[in-house]
C-alpha cells in the first residue's frame, strides 16, 4: 500500500549498507522537532501558572513519572529519562501517523523491533548490573514444587526471550491494522459513491477517533510493559 | 486443492484469532463495569488497568491478523 512505502530521498550507500535518507527517517526527525519544540519552547517561561504548551509538557512529564513510580518504585526513577524518551517518541510517531498524507514510522516492524530490542537489552543490562549472576534466578520462581521446576524454567526462559517480539509486534500490528482498516473503508466510500458512501464515511470518522485513542494507548502499553520488565530486573525477590 | 485457494482459506482461518480478541475485550469491559457498579469509588483507580487490559487483549487478536497478512502477501 502506498502509505506504507519507504521512499529514498537521499540515496546513500556506505560499505554495501544502505544508509539512504528515507521518508521514515524524515518523519523521525519531524517527531524529534515536535518533541523539542514542546519541551524546550513550552518550558521556556517556567511560569508558576503554566500556559497551554507548558501544561502539555508538564502533564506528559507527570504522567510518565507517576507510571514509573507506581510500577518500579523509587529505584526505578533513576531510569526515568530513558522511559520518558521512549514514551514521548512512540507517542509522537503514532500521533503524527494520524495526520493525513503523513507516514507512520511505527507501522514498520523493524522500527518497533529496534525499540523493543533496546528495551530488552536495557533490562538485561540493568538486571545483571544490579543483581550480578543472581539475575538468572528470574527463570527459577520460588515456591514451585521440585518436580515442576524443569518445565517451569523452560517456560520462563521462553517467555523472557519472546518479550521483544511480542512488544514490537503489538505496537506494529496495532498501527498497521488501524491504518489498513481506514484505507479499506475509504475504498468503500469511493466505491459506493455519493448515495451510499455516507455510511462508511461516518464509520471512518468514528474509527479515526478510536485510532487516536489506540495511538495513545499503544505508546502507554509499550511504556508500562517496559516499566514492568524493569521492575523484574530491579526487584528480584518475588 | 488449488494453492491459491488454500492460501485464501488459510488466511481466513488465521484471522479467526480475532474471535478471541473480541471475547477478551468484551470480558474486560464487562468485568470492569460489574466491578465499577458495585464499588464506584474504586473504579477510577482501575481505569489505567482497564486500558492496559484492553490493549493487551486487542494485540493478541492482531497477532492472528498479522499471520493472515503474511500468508496473503508474503508467500
Amino acid at each position: 500500500m502506498h502509505q506504507f512505502e519507504i521512499k529514498r530521498y537521499i540515496p546513500l550507500e556506505i560499505a554495501g549498507i544502505d544508509f539512504s535518507f528515507t521518508n521514515s527517517a524524515l518523519w523521525m526527525f519531524i517527531a524529534i522537532a515536535v518533541i523539542s519544540v514542546l519541551l524546550i519552547y513550552g518550558m521556556r517561561e517556567r511560569a508558576l501558572v503554566p500556559g497551554r504548551l507548558q501544561s502539555v509538557a508538564e502533564l506528559s512529564y507527570e504522567f510518565v513519572a507517576n507510571m514509573v513510580r507506581e510500577n518500579t518504585g523509587r529505584e526505578g526513577m533513576q531510569y526515568f529519562p530513558f522511559i520518558f524518551s521512549i514514551f514521548i517518541f512512540i507517542l509522537t510517531l503514532n500521533m503524527l501517523g494520524m495526520v493525513p498524507y503523513s507516514f507512520t514510522v511505527t507501522s514498520h516492524i523493524i522500527v518497533t523491533f529496534a525499540l523493543a530490542a533496546l528495551v530488552f537489552l536495557f533490562v538485561i543490562f540493568v538486571g545483571f548490573a544490579k543483581n550480578g549472576p543472581g539475575f538468572l534466578k528470574l527463570f527459577v520462581p520460588s515456591g514451585v514444587p521440585a518436580a515442576m521446576l524443569p518445565l517451569i524454567t523452560v517456560l520462563e526462559v521462553f517467555s523472557f526471550f519472546i518479550r521483544p517480539i511480542s512488544l514490537s509486534v503489538r505496537l506494529f500490528a496495532n498501527m498497521m491494522a488501524g491504518h489498513m482498516m481506514l484505507k479499506v473503508f475509504a475504498a468503500f466510500v469511493v466505491g459506493l459513491g455519493v448515495l451510499g458512501g455516507w455510511a462508511p464515511l461516518l464509520f471512518m470518522v468514528a474509527f479515526t477517533g478510536l485510532e487516536v485513542l489506540v495511538a495513545f494507548l499503544q505508546a502507554f502499553v509499550f511504556t508500562v510493559l517496559t516499566c514492568i520488565y524493569l521492575n523484574d530486573a530491579l526487584h528480584m525477590h518475588h | 486443492m488449488d494453492p491459491a485457494a488454500a492460501k485464501l482459506i488459510g488466511a481466513g482461518i488465521a484471522s479467526t484469532a480475532l474471535i478471541g480478541a473480541g471475547l477478551g475485550i468484551g470480558n474486560i469491559f464487562g468485568s470492569y463495569l460489574t466491578g465499577a457498579l458495585r464499588n464506584p469509588s474504586a473504579a477510577p483507580g482501575q481505569f489505567p488497568n482497564l486500558l492496559l487490559g484492553f490493549a493487551l487483549a486487542e494485540a493478541t487478536g492482531l497477532f492472528g491478523l498479522i499471520v493472515a497478512l503474511i500468508i496473503l502477501f508474503v508467500f
